[in-house]
């Protein structure tokens, strides 16, 4: 049907390295989750150095689709392909980066931290990865009711991390000698929230790429 | 020479507020309109060449028209000051109303029409003759016979259509020895001379190289302060560049006219985004 074969193949292209991105952004989560929870400095190193990575396919995204606007002047929809791709690309980039910050806090705990980690904190990152994979599917099908379950999902995410930082507050109560620790993990609970809050950016570039017009899912 | 013209047409001039684009889909802001299109259907002998197309012209800003070729959007345009007529076979049916007043009336002056809606064709086309005796043709034609008078619309209209600076030392040498984009804004020059109201521009740039379209785009922008300007173009991002209103045309229809930015953001028709994103097969 269509007569821009070379276009339809470079919009393709962008189609599935945002995909890739998005499931290293994942997969750089499920790290620095696991981790914090073994307590492992060194692999937590490795999770900063590998960002680099990340940066680098972002990039790529970005030149591409500045080329693309260049030589191929999209309009309508084929113009919001490509301008949802430079701002999904640069939140999945942040979310990476906030998978780098808690490793930062899995080094700031050290190794012989002697605390517990609080359990909820994975079970705030699972569902942050569910939502990861969520935005992959709405966005491969532009789909806009599934982008809207992002927003739902969000707000269990916003409930769970203002009840950990409560959590945390009273831990510091009791606990005041441990506080440097106990600040740490309420910091985890904040990259894991701000984490979502990029993911449901991405339900709203759906929303505008299908609608064509911008909606806000992070009220 | 404008009282003259409009004298002799023995025309009411009245302008009309009216919403626009009452019948098809997309959506145009509320403005003065100079040329109201209802149900004008055309045929070359047998073949229908338009259908059913009613569109109002907004005043004082660019539409544009685009569509593939042989969708009707030359014939359209040729239609709104009747030079389409030109081809003894063609019929009419509907109305188009310049200012209010039925054109295909049978007490409309032709000659009249011309002079308000002028146009502009594809290759640019100056008379074997000098600069100045190119723009001064039109006034001339309408009587205008004193050298001081002659020598200011020559100047203003130069100078309107941004070519006056390049032009005024050469306005005896003939028109042929100019470049193409110069030969271009010449013939604007010349429709500028008998002050019309109304451009038509068919694909006036695709003659052009990337500079001369440049200055003859800018010179649209320009020219609607004053005029009415309705441009045909293949040029998809010329339309997106120049206009105000887009009308997209497909086989003698129109599908959609909107606002340029809307309808290049986001149409309204499948078959409006189909072509301006090329996935038309």
């Amino acid at each position: 049907m269509s007569i821009r074969v070379h276009f339809e193949e470079e919009l393709e292209s962008l189609k599935n390295q945002i995909k890739e991105l998005a499931l290293d952004a994942k997969s750089s989560l499920d790290s620095a989750i696991h981790v914090l929870y073994q307590g492992d400095v060194e692999k937590a190193k490795q999770i900063l150095e590998d960002d680099a990575v990340i940066d680098s396919k972002e990039e790529k995204i970005n030149d591409d689709a500045i080329l693309m606007l260049a030589k191929q002047q999209p309009v309508a929809r084929d113009l919001r392909r490509i301008v949802i791709a430079i701002k999904i690309s640069s939140d999945l980039e942040r979310m990476a980066d906030h998978s780098t910050n808690i490793a930062k806090a899995t080094i700031h705990l050290g190794e012989d931290h002697g605390i517990d980690i609080d359990p909820e904190l994975r079970e705030m990152a699972i569902l942050v990865m569910d939502m990861v994979d969520l935005a992959v599917k709405a966005f491969e099908n532009e789909d806009i009711s599934l982008a809207s379950k992002l927003a739902e999902m969000d707000d269990i995410i916003d409930k769970k991390y203002g009840s950990i930082v409560k959590e945390m507050l009273e831990l510091t109560a009791v606990n005041p000698e441990q506080i440097q620790h106990i600040m740490q993990m309420a910091y985890v609970a904040r990259y894991i929230e701000r984490f979502a809050d990029h993911i449901t950016n991405i339900g709203e570039n759906i929303f505008y790429l299908v609608k064509g017009k911008t909606y806000d899912l992070n009220k | 020479m404008n009282k003259v013209i409009e004298e002799k047409a023995n025309i009411n001039v009245n302008q009309k507020t009216r919403e626009t684009n009452g019948n098809q889909e997309g959506t145009v802001e509320k403005t003065n309109s100079i040329i109201e299109v209802n149900d004008l259907n055309l045929w070359y002998g047998s073949d229908q060449a338009l259908y059913e197309v009613s569109m109002d012209v907004p005043q004082e800003q660019v539409t544009a028209i685009i569509g593939p070729s042989g969708c009707g959007k030359s014939t359209f345009l040729k239609t709104l000051n009747r030079m389409v007529e030109m081809v003894p076979i063609v019929k009419t049916s509907g109305s188009i109303k310049y200012r209010d007043q039925d054109i295909f009336s049978s007490k409309y002056k032709q000659e009249y029409l011309r002079t308000k809606v002028g146009m502009v064709f594809q290759k640019p086309n100056p008379f074997p003759k000098s600069v100045y005796d190119n723009v001064a043709y039109g006034p001339r034609i309408h009587g205008i016979k004193k050298k001081e008078v002659l020598d200011q619309i020559v100047e203003k209209s130069l100078k309107g259509a941004a070519i006056w600076d390049e032009l005024k030392d050469r306005l005896h040498e003939n028109a042929y020895g100019l470049s193409g984009g110069q030969q271009q804004r010449v013939c604007i020059a010349r429709a500028l001379a008998v002050e019309p109201d109304v451009i038509l521009m068919d694909e006036p740039t695709s003659a052009l190289d990337p500079i001369s379209t440049a200055k003859v785009e800018e010179l649209v922008q320009e020219l609607k302060q004053k005029y009415s300007i309705i441009i045909v173009t293949h040029n998809m991002q010329q339309a997106a560049r120049i206009s105000d209103k887009t009308a997209f045309f497909l086989n003698g229809e129109l599908i959609e006219f909107a606002n340029t930015d809307d309808l290049f953001q986001n149409p309204q028709d499948k078959r409006t985004e189909d072509y301006i994103t090329g996935r038309f097969g």
